[in-house]
């Protein structure tokens, strides 16, 4: 089992997976990866379960020390990283030796980078999750986010590492973290609580993404949404990427880390497969929203799900051709009286 | 209750099952009725439900369930619900050590509605209390049934930190804090359960649609219970709640 140390933490850098499922009756926010797929590209590109441990840093990332060899991918938005000081490949599969450093050299695009590691990062599975709940301190190390000299454990290789590294994602298959981001939304469940105005406003103005924007939520600043009466429901449920609109008329995006109730109406709900838009915004970045109908939403998720399933058979095509055959020989072996003919490859690493 | 109630879209991988626009007993049980013959139904695709005051968010997988299918299950299974027997609710006892330095505020409880600090622990321990929802924080139980008559208003300024297994009261409501968390609430007393405990099996204590009823007891007590609580020999005092007119099964 390996260890990577904690040099410099960066701005927030934390362990999530896929999110807590199944506690949110009970008040448990789903937690993980903001940018799942960026998360999940950087576990199937060290060989790991999409759901493993990974770490999440934002905008200023964090300086590691490998303590031990291991096999490393980094997705998501680009904050140029570096691995002894030299620019490493976003999405690609990458050998680092005991002693290397890996470092970032600051944002080019997005907001959110995630580091895969193989084996996953070993904390405690807390409630079936490894994700971090900042709120309630719970899951990740230590639930809260790391800081400098903090030692991590990485988990056990299934895999050769010399299998796997330089193993990358097609350049045209994550694109997320542009500066003018169309998000489509879905209506309800409460716009029947806004005026025709309101939705008209929504649909036709630009928004600005706030500081005040975090794993809980986006806050976006511009042109004011008008309820017909309030804004205060009794409270529901909310879902991820769910647009509330409270009284004062600015909306809030709803992310990995909200309250699983509340009582603000929602106009909207962004779509699943533009979530990584979201997650990839920054503060500055400007947001207009694009009416959807559930069906293309629903659509545009069965459109990820193949992506994926094609992305599968491209790192197994990828796999196969690093087994470059150097040589071949025969042998003929006898074992316990029985005479066996054997090939032998012998590969390139 | 609405006549029929409101599914509402609420993103690609949710439906909102609204019930009515208001908090009474009646829209919870019927919350109740369809959580339990939703998990009884172990309905593929069917992510989570969350419950609360007068809906039910269901979190599905539309890649194993597309909204149309899940809203004709939905309404399939409401058609249906008159006719499945639930069992009882169930009631939580919570051990209440109240007053002192437990529950700092009992006497501000007592003082605002007139009354001595014998009868808001009289008050408070006499009634069933229905849990609609939890939120807020893992384990914070909404809580409804409180009797007005200890009724007293937040504090002018809320604390920075209050223990976990604080019992308080705000306004008309009662409730317990699961973690350290600031608030605001008038603290009359502290039980040594721990409603949220991440690494016990079921992490959380609570479950909305149960009750729960507090007992008021002793300092030693309140040692005894903690000492079993760490030892794992506690036995959490649970009943059937008895009056009914809860039972969707009848008549």
């Amino acid at each position: 089992m390996g260890k990577i140390k904690i040099l410099n933490p960066g701005m927030m850098t934390t362990v999530q997976d896929l999110g807590r499922i199944g506690y949110q009756q009970f008040g448990v926010s789903v937690s993980g990866a903001m940018d799942q797929i960026a998360a999940i590209l950087a576990n199937v590109l060290v060989g790991n379960k999409d759901n493993e441990g990974l770490l999440e840093v934002t905008i200023m990332g964090p300086k590691i020390e490998f303590q031990d060899t291991c096999l490393v991918a980094i997705t998501g938005g680009d904050l140029q990283p570096l691995i002894n000081n030299n620019p490493i490949d976003m999405n690609k599969s990458v050998k680092a030796n005991k002693g290397d450093i890996l470092s970032f050299r600051g944002i080019k695009k997005g907001c959110r980078s995630y580091i895969g590691f193989s084996g996953g990062i070993d904390v405690p599975v807390v409630m079936g999750s490894k994700s971090t709940f900042l709120k309630a301190k719970i899951g990740g190390f230590e639930g809260r986010v790391l800081k400098a000299n903090d030692i991590l454990s990485i988990g056990n290789i299934n895999t050769s590492i010399n299998d796997l590294s330089g193993i990358q994602v097609p350049a045209d298959f994550y694109n997320y973290g542009g500066k003018n981001i169309e998000l489509r939304m879905v209506l309800g469940p409460q716009d029947d609580y806004f005026s025709q105005e309101g939705i008209e406003t929504l649909f036709s103005s630009e928004y600005v993404v706030t500081n005040n924007s975090d794993r809980m939520g986006y806050t976006l600043e511009g042109p004011l949404i008008k309820h017909k009466e309030g804004a205060d429901i009794i409270s529901d449920g909310i879902s991820m990427g769910a647009v509330q609109v409270p009284n004062k008329g600015t909306p809030i995006i709803m992310m990995a880390d909200r309250q699983t109730t509340g009582g603000y109406t929602k106009i909207g709900n962004i779509i699943t497969a533009d979530l990584p838009k979201v997650a990839q915004a920054k503060p500055g970045d400007k947001i207009r929203f694009k009416k959807s109908s559930i069906e293309e939403a629903q659509d545009s998720i069965k459109e990820l799900q193949n992506k994926f399933l094609q992305l599968d058979k491209e790192i197994k095509r990828q796999k196969e051709s690093k087994r470059e055959i150097i040589k071949t020989s025969n042998w003929d072996i006898k074992v316990n009286g029985i005479s066996y003919s054997v090939k032998v490859e012998e590969l390139k690493n | 209750m609405y006549e029929k109630t409101k599914y509402l879209v609420s993103g690609d991988s949710a439906i909102t099952m609204e019930f009515g626009n208001s908090i009474t007993d009646q829209i919870n049980r019927k919350i109740r009725a369809v959580s339990l013959s939703l998990e009884k139904s172990n309905t593929e695709g069917i992510v989570e439900i969350v419950p609360t005051y007068r809906s039910l968010m269901i979190h599905y997988d539309p890649l194993v369930l597309k909204y149309e299918e899940l809203l004709e299950k939905l309404k399939e299974l409401e058609k249906n619900i008159d006719n499945i027997e639930l069992p009882a609710p169930e009631v939580i006892e919570i051990p209440t050590l109240y007053g002192g330095e437990y529950g700092p505020d009992i006497e501000n409880v007592a003082t605002h509605n007139n009354i001595s600090v014998e009868e808001v622990i009289k008050i408070h321990t006499s009634q069933e209390y229905l849990i609609y929802m939890l939120g807020f924080t893992p384990g914070f139980p909404y809580l409804g049934g409180m009797d007005k008559k200890i009724a007293t208003p937040r504090l002018q300024s809320p604390r920075t930190k209050i223990p976990g297994g604080s019992v308080g009261i705000a306004g008309e409501q009662t409730g317990i804090y699961p973690i350290d968390s600031p608030g605001g609430w008038q603290l009359i007393g502290r039980t040594p359960l721990e409603l949220f405990a991440p690494n016990r099996e079921d992490a959380i204590l609570l479950k909305a649609g149960n009750y729960i009823s507090f007992k008021s007891i002793t300092e030693d007590e309140y040692l005894k219970i903690q000492e079993e609580l760490e030892k794992g020999t506690y036995k959490y005092k649970r009943y059937p709640k008895q009056d009914g007119g809860v039972n969707h099964g009848e008549n």
